[in-house]
């Protein structure tokens, strides 16, 4: 590549432009003298309302980007980081919970015919006064049982008059629940081997502290019990009622053969029988065990609730934590974040699951993706002639990417789904039919979509970064006698590679991004089982699985407690966002590797 | 990839028929050399080539004693509808530097090209006429252009070392021929960075990147790889346009070391380069080679007046 730089005085004579065999040498035309328009230079001609017009756009489009996700960031790390809870002695009662979010509001007159009758005027004239406007706060009230609620707002003028109206009572719990949403409240008592031991909140909570690990031990070995032990039993009788079942269709049924199978299908189940009798009496000990302790706790308007321990995830006195124990409350949260499954709809626990769903598939979707991409482009680049077949398919496959993403969903549920996962079916699931195994959604079929949505990207950064490869590269290697092929391996792919990465990188980016197509083939809302376990063969491609966009669409618009669910919304999104960064990062680190071997001292 | 005809044309000088041009019946006749032309200078003979006209071209008879190497053989070649050499005869002698001169669009580079048949590349080439390596044809029917060109080394005018290490870079060629044995790549490598002079100064980073080097030293690895494979022929195309005179001098002390252990023809636009080089030197003008003869001769006594204008610098 050559540019030539030619200095402002040596602008009129290219010197490069030597006379030719006979080239008589004109004289410039007279007519035209540039150094008569750089007399005076102009504003326009220093170009500086064309830096500013790149420079303002470049800035738009950081500031929406920053802004994006600063809001992300910001929202996404505050969720779990503990906040105080505040007792507030309203008109009509007692309120006690975290406070989410603060808003001003014109309040209508019928808010106020709700308050007792004795301080309505009182209130309307605290909001007169303030120009019709007033504060109000989102409390998180917690205790669903009772109250039936998670929310309540909690506006200015219905806060009781006096100084102890806003409190922080130093013993109030936030108590994680298995279930229910959490419980704010005071304990004032604890249940220890069934034995009800009334006493002050500072020895309760110290007792609670001492039996809860316990109990949660406990716990998490009846869960291994029924998810692991069970689970297998499970998957063996199902093993042995599908052989039963294959024989039958194949002899029919009550002959010999059936008959045999069927004997040792008695035998199986009965053995099994015996082992799941034995699991579940442990089962059984433990729960009785764990049922034995239990905390009492009285909510901020004096009713006294009685709570399991085995059901409590996680509590602590929210008033009294030091910075440092907030910290180990705020990892904790972020470590069953990562760690564990999802509870109550998917608003509490962990995105686990979906943090492995949305690795593997994108990472299969990119196994797959990108040998395609790059063979079809080695042939549109380095065999097809030019013509205009080739023109065609290149632009259907441009304007593939600009297809929506849910009609790949549409051709993957049709195509790979029902036809294909259909056929597998037929040809060696037939014993569990009707009840499909890769005829519906699952992850092998997720990959398989979305790798068809982001072919185009890679092919059209393959074929762009195969013509970037010299010409002169080639011919080197052809004249050393290599053969296309041989050329194409040893000098065009590694040295596309890098261009082939940022393919990959982009695919990946699109793909692990996308949700709309997978919730058609094979993204669920809660997934009973991981797609890779203990249970022969190990990974199982067609289950369906959990993936992080579909979990951001499903808590912010499917969940039944919207509010608690809207602060994993943005750490979910949090997450993702990261998740897609690490993969790019790899990428990103493998193309500098390559980059550097290719880079040139020369020039 | 190109498809290769060789039907032989009813008429001298035309494209031969059936082509895959498009629009041939509009482009120039035949003989009328689409290269525009300018007034004629004083040169008869150059008028009569741009006119369109057959000038014999002049060999001397220095070359009838030469064994030669490759031997042309009446070889013409059109891109598309525009005939680019004309009626080529030329022996190119063994163990000897033979230098193509001329101005640009001459044709070297193309005649060059010609012999390991890198044109193949290019679409829409026409191609009347053989050459032959060693008497093998190079242009016959079933001859396997992939067998021809481990026959030959090329060094082009830009440096083009591969994206791997100096040392597979000069072992390129028996790696395609799949030979694995360490020790004979190992061998090989260091025989020819010596014969490229270049094994002193990379001996200890055979396996950093071969762009890692300087141009110069990247225009010797590429000289390296070519006579990697002991190629009966090394083709250079201005190995030496793109380097300083430091490195131009190296290449030109590399060429004179090669020459009798190799057959060199080499394509320059620098006719000092020719003079100090080579041993024979061919004059190119529009597709024709106007003289060819021993270097001293054409530089010193040329029977062309054209010839003396050309290498006295007076045109061109």
């Amino acid at each position: 590549m050559t540019s030539t730089q030619t200095k402002p005085g040596a602008a009129h004579n290219d010197p490069t432009a030597g006379p030719r065999a006979g080239v008589a040498i004109k004289p410039p035309a007279p007519s035209y003298n540039r150094s008569r328009s750089r007399n005076k230079t102009s504003l326009y001609a220093h170009g500086e309302p064309m830096v500013w017009l790149t420079g303002g756009a470049l800035a738009m489009c950081l500031l929406m980007i920053i802004g994006l996700v600063a809001l992300i960031v910001a929202q996404g790390v505050a969720t779990f980081w503990p906040g105080p809870v505040v007792r507030y002695q309203t008109l009509d009662g007692v309120r006690a919970g975290e406070t989410t979010r603060l808003e001003n509001y014109s309040p209508e007159d019928s808010v106020f015919e709700r308050l007792p009758e004795s301080s309505r005027a009182a209130a309307r004239k605290m909001v007169a006064d303030n120009g019709g406007v007033t504060g109000r706060r989102l409390v998180r009230i917690g205790n669903y049982e009772i109250t039936g609620e998670h929310f309540a707002w909690v506006s200015d003028f219905e806060i009781a008059p006096g100084a102890d109206a806003v409190s922080t009572p130093p013993w109030m719990l936030v108590v994680e629940r298995l279930a229910w949403g959490r419980f704010y409240g005071e304990p004032v008592g604890v249940v220890i081997e069934g034995k009800l031991i009334p006493c002050e909140p500072a020895e309760a909570w110290k007792l609670f502290g001492e039996h809860h690990p316990a109990v949660r031990e406990r716990w998490e070995q009846r869960r291994r019990l029924e998810t692991g032990d069970i689970g297998v039993i499970n998957h063996r009788a199902e093993q042995a009622r599908l052989a039963l079942r294959a024989v039958e269709m194949k002899y029919g049924k009550e002959s010999p053969q059936w008959r045999a199978e069927h004997e040792s299908f008695l035998k199986t189940e009965e053995r099994d029988k015996a082992e799941f009798d034995r699991i579940a009496r442990e089962i059984e000990a433990l729960n009785n065990t764990n049922n034995g302790y239990k905390i009492v706790l009285r909510t901020a308007d004096g009713t006294e609730s009685t709570l399991g321990m085995a059901d409590i995830v996680r509590a602590y006195p929210a008033n009294q934590l030091s910075f440092a124990q907030k910290s180990v409350v705020y990892l904790s949260r972020w470590w069953e974040f990562l760690t564990d499954d999802p509870r109550e709809a998917n608003s509490e626990g962990g995105v686990y699951p979906a943090i492995f769903g949305t690795v593997v598939m994108t990472l299969i979707m990119s196994l797959l993706v990108v040998p395609f991409g790059v063979l079809a482009a080695l042939y549109l680049r380095e065999y097809a002639k030019g013509g205009i077949l080739i023109s065609a398919v290149r632009i259907a496959i441009n304007n593939l990417a600009g297809v929506p993403s849910i009609v790949f969903g549409v051709f993957g549920l049709g195509f790979f789904c029902y036809i294909i996962g259909g056929g597998i079916d037929q040809l060696f699931f037939s014993a569990k039919l009707p009840s499909p195994t890769f005829g519906t959604g699952g992850l092998m079929w997720a990959s398989f979509t979305l790798a068809l949505l982001t072919l185009p990207v890679v092919i059209v950064a393959t074929e762009e970064t195969l013509a970037a490869v010299p010409g002169s590269m080639r011919e080197g290697s052809y004249a050393c006698g290599a053969s296309k092929w041989q050329t194409i391996k040893r000098i065009v792919l590694p040295r596309a590679m890098p261009g082939i990465m940022t393919g990959m990188i982009l695919a990946m980016a699109r793909g692990a991004g996308e949700v709309a197509p997978l919730m058609l083939v094979g993204a669920v809302k809660l997934a009973p089982e991981l797609p890779v376990n203990g249970v022969f063969p190990f990974f199982h491609p067609e289950r369906s699985f959990m993936h992080l966009g579909f979990h951001i669409y499903d808590l912010g618009f499917q969940s039944p407690n919207a509010e608690a669910a809207k602060p994993m919304v943005f750490t979910t999104t949090l997450l993702l966002i990261l998740i897609i960064a690490v993969l790019n990062l790899a990428a990103v680190f493998i193309r500098a590797r390559l980059r550097r071997r290719f880079s040139s001292s020369q020039f | 990839m190109t498809r290769m005809t060789h039907k032989m044309p009813s008429k001298q000088d035309q494209p031969p028929t059936g082509h895959a041009v498009e629009g041939t019946a509009s482009a120039e006749q035949p003989g009328a050399s689409p290269v525009a032309i300018p007034e004629p200078v004083s040169n008869n003979r150059l008028a009569a080539i741009a006119r369109g006209e057959n000038v014999t071209s002049l060999t001397h008879d220095a070359l009838k004693k030469e064994v030669p190497v490759v031997e042309v053989k009446n070889f013409n070649l059109w891109y598309g509808a525009k005939k680019a050499l004309f009626d080529i005869n030329m022996l190119i002698p063994k163990g000897k530097v033979t230098a193509l001169i001329g101005p640009s669009g001459c044709g070297k580079s193309t005649l060059l090209r010609s012999v390991n048949r890198l044109n193949d590349l290019i679409d829409n080439i026409q191609i009347k006429g053989d050459m032959l390596l060693n008497d093998d044809s190079i242009y016959g029917p079933g001859v396997d252009v992939i067998e021809l060109r481990k026959r030959m080394g090329m060094v082009f005018q830009k440096s083009n070392p591969f994206p791997m290490s100096i040392f597979e870079n000069v072992v390129y060629s028996l790696r395609i021929d799949g030979e694995r044995n360490r020790r004979t790549l190992e061998d090989v490598c260091e025989r020819s960075l010596r014969g490229a002079a270049l094994w002193e100064e990379v001996k200890d980073r055979l396996h950093e990147s071969g762009l890692s080097l300087s141009g110069g030293q990247q225009q010797r690895l590429c000289i390296a790889r070519a006579i990697a494979a002991e190629p009966e022929v090394l083709l250079m195309d201005e190995p030496c346009s793109a380097l300083d005179p430091i490195a131009t001098g190296k290449i030109e002390d590399l060429i004179q070391a090669l020459s009798g252990e190799y057959s060199i023809l080499i394509v320059t636009h620098n006719m000092q380069q020719a003079s100090r080089s080579s041993d024979f030197t061919a004059f190119m003008y529009l597709g024709r080679v106007i003289e060819y003869g021993p270097t001293l001769d054409i530089f010193t006594k040329p029977l062309c007046r054209e010839t003396e204008d050309y290498v006295t610098g007076r045109f061109g």
